[in-house]
């Protein structure tokens, strides 16, 4: 991670960061707000953002779906004393994962040719949704934000 | 709470259960013990899981935070008021509060714990018996152990008195209570603990068939005495889905790092990191490896438990994998809700086997107040700050009153806010 972050801090240098909040309107369920940052007005076209934050609020909202498999995954764990789960993922962790996957791709081939990063909201407590902007040089040596995890923080 | 039960069932084991197998059936005291498993696997289970614990802002977040809320106050310099932000759900009007100690805006039924010193997700209240927030995360738990020790206490109730009666028809009331002083305790003791058990696990039935949380029910939160349209908005309206949402709903992941290590402080020029690289199990060896760990207080104050202060009086074993220098003593508690310094709950997953602590609290819960069982004690069990470089002072919040066994002072400034308790900056 070090070295990682070393790299990022010789290659792109952070700008700053903009922060998604969580959007709670309909309840406690995750969701980000779709509202467009003005900090990211030249530098990443709205739809495309817009785009990747629905679908994430998509994600999310599958993941805590309340519907038969996740009934059927709470009563066999608890028949089960909960061992179950030291063989099998619950359905939010597999989610979870899905979404890590979308977030790296989204960084590869949106996100870091404009300069920006994406962290996973996971990494940041589901508080928000950070995208580190960095200088614009292109394509600023970025990495998966989930391997970036919070180290792209310049002071 | 475990020595306690444990206690008790050994002497309904002795004293019992070998005149009822043989006057009834012997599926008697398996009956019982199977309970009493279930009884000590949901304890265990609610103590030691994650109650939803919410990680503390990173000092990048705190800071377009407090931007955006200087920008709309106007103000600047001094810390304006108490901070909220209002949103609309389900047609009622919420106000989100500014947690000042973990820097977020507080979801919906969230609250920030002061014996935890952390926020927690749909808190419901902290439980001293438990040692642990009960919250979103362990919330099915906590209210299966409360319906099993029910129906444990209740079962013993009835077959001591069983034992009682049987053996008074062969050898005369009195004759049978001499010969098994004990299950006129144990009828004693059930006698009240029904009340008090049963009435809680009542009161919990009650509140998961309507949705809400105890923290809310005690405001009054959404109490028709509001106002005429005055509703609870997570409420589905149907008994039924509250219910099955409640106990069988999806199991978020804990949003904390508790079994990362702590590092050594590291030098300014390391970039703080928020407390969160894991989720779940499945990141766990990653987030191992990774080391760029955000080391949750939470985790540390584990070891810290371990050599509680004298005032302390627990003994809650930590992990013997962390290391300390030097315990903080928690406050010297005295006062029913005392906030303390502490970072974090004593969390952990069950699967971990750390023992658990075993003296007797008292519930704070209102309704345990009639309990004869209860006698109050400080929450000692609050585990005490972890004696590892950062027991920063919680500041800030409503319920805290710190006084700090640590310096502050002494901690590098940019550790100094977000390492109050939960999230610690470690080098990346």
């Amino acid at each position: 991670m070090f070295h990682n972050l070393q790299d990022m801090q010789h290659t792109a240098s952070l700008v700053t960061k903009v922060f998604i909040q969580r959007d709670y309107s309909e309840g406690t369920v995750c969701r980000f707000q779709t509202k467009f940052p003005a900090e990211l007005d030249n530098r990443i076209e709205r739809a495309l953002l817009e785009q990747t934050v629905k679908t994430l609020n998509s994600y999310y909202v599958e993941a805590e779906k309340v519907g038969g498999q996740s009934y059927l995954e709470g009563c066999l764990a608890c028949a089960t004393a909960y061992i179950v789960f030291l063989c099998m993922e619950t359905r939010y962790e597999k989610v979870l994962k899905k979404i890590s996957g979308y977030i790296q791709e989204q960084n590869e081939k949106i996100y870091a040719p404009r300069g920006l990063l994406l962290t996973d909201p996971i990494e940041r407590g589901m508080r928000v949704l950070e995208i580190s902007v960095f200088e614009d040089r292109g394509s600023s040596g970025s990495s998966p934000s989930s391997s970036m995890s919070s180290c792209s923080t310049a002071r | 709470m475990l020595c306690c039960c444990s206690f008790f069932i050994i002497c309904f084991y002795f004293t019992s259960c070998p005149f009822l197998a043989q006057q009834l059936t012997p599926i008697i005291p398996v009956l019982g013990g199977a309970l009493f498993l279930f009884v000590l696997g949901t304890l265990l289970r609610t103590s030691f899981s994650d109650p939803g614990v919410l990680p503390r802002a990173t000092p990048d977040e705190a800071a377009d935070l407090e931007r955006q809320i200087d920008v709309a106050n106007g103000t600047k310099g001094y810390r304006p008021p108490p901070r909220t932000k209002e949103v609309v759900i389900n047609g009622q009007t919420v106000k989100l509060k500014y947690c000042f100690t973990c820097k977020i805006f507080r979801p919906p039924r969230a609250s920030h714990c002061s014996l935890c010193d952390n926020c927690v997700e749909r808190f419901d209240h902290h439980c001293p018996w438990v040692g642990n927030c009960v919250g979103r995360r362990n919330y099915r738990f906590f209210y299966m152990f409360i319906l099993s020790l029910s129906f444990l206490t209740i079962f013993i109730f009835a077959f001591v008195i069983t034992h009682i009666i049987l053996s008074s028809y062969q050898k005369g009331f009195l004759t049978a209570l001499k010969e098994s002083p004990a299950s006129v305790l144990e009828v004693v003791v059930c006698f009240f603990s029904v009340w008090s058990i049963v009435g809680l696990s009542g009161f919990h039935t009650y509140l998961i068939s309507s949705n809400q949380t105890t923290n809310e029910d005690i405001k009054g939160s959404w109490s028709s005495k509001r106002g005429k349209d005055n509703y609870n908005p997570y409420s589905s309206g149907n008994i039924f889905t509250n219910c099955c949402v409640a106990l069988c709903g999806p199991l978020p992941p804990s949003l904390i790092d508790r079994r990362g290590f702590i590092e050594a402080d590291a030098p300014q020029m390391a970039p703080p990191t928020n407390g969160i690289t894991m989720y779940g199990a499945t990141q766990s060896q990653q987030s191992h490896m990774a080391a760029t760990t955000p080391l949750l207080q939470q985790h540390s104050s584990e070891p810290v438990i371990i050599t509680s202060s004298p005032e302390n009086g627990t003994s809650l074993p930590a992990r013997a994998s962390l290391t300390l220098g030097g315990p903080c003593s928690s406050l010297p508690l005295g006062q029913p809700t005392p906030p303390t310094s502490t970072p974090s709950l004593s969390c952990h997953e069950a699967t971990d086997m750390l023992p658990i602590h075993g003296h007797a609290l008292n519930h704070t819960h209102p309704l345990q107040e009639q309990a004869a069982l209860h006698h109050y004690l400080t929450p000692e069990e609050v585990p005490s700050p972890p004696g590892m470089l950062h027991c920063g002072s919680p500041l800030g919040h409503s319920h805290t009153v710190q006084t700090s066994f640590y310096n502050p002072a002494s901690q590098d400034s940019l550790h100094e806010d977000s390492v109050r308790g939960l999230v610690k900056l470690s080098s990346v």
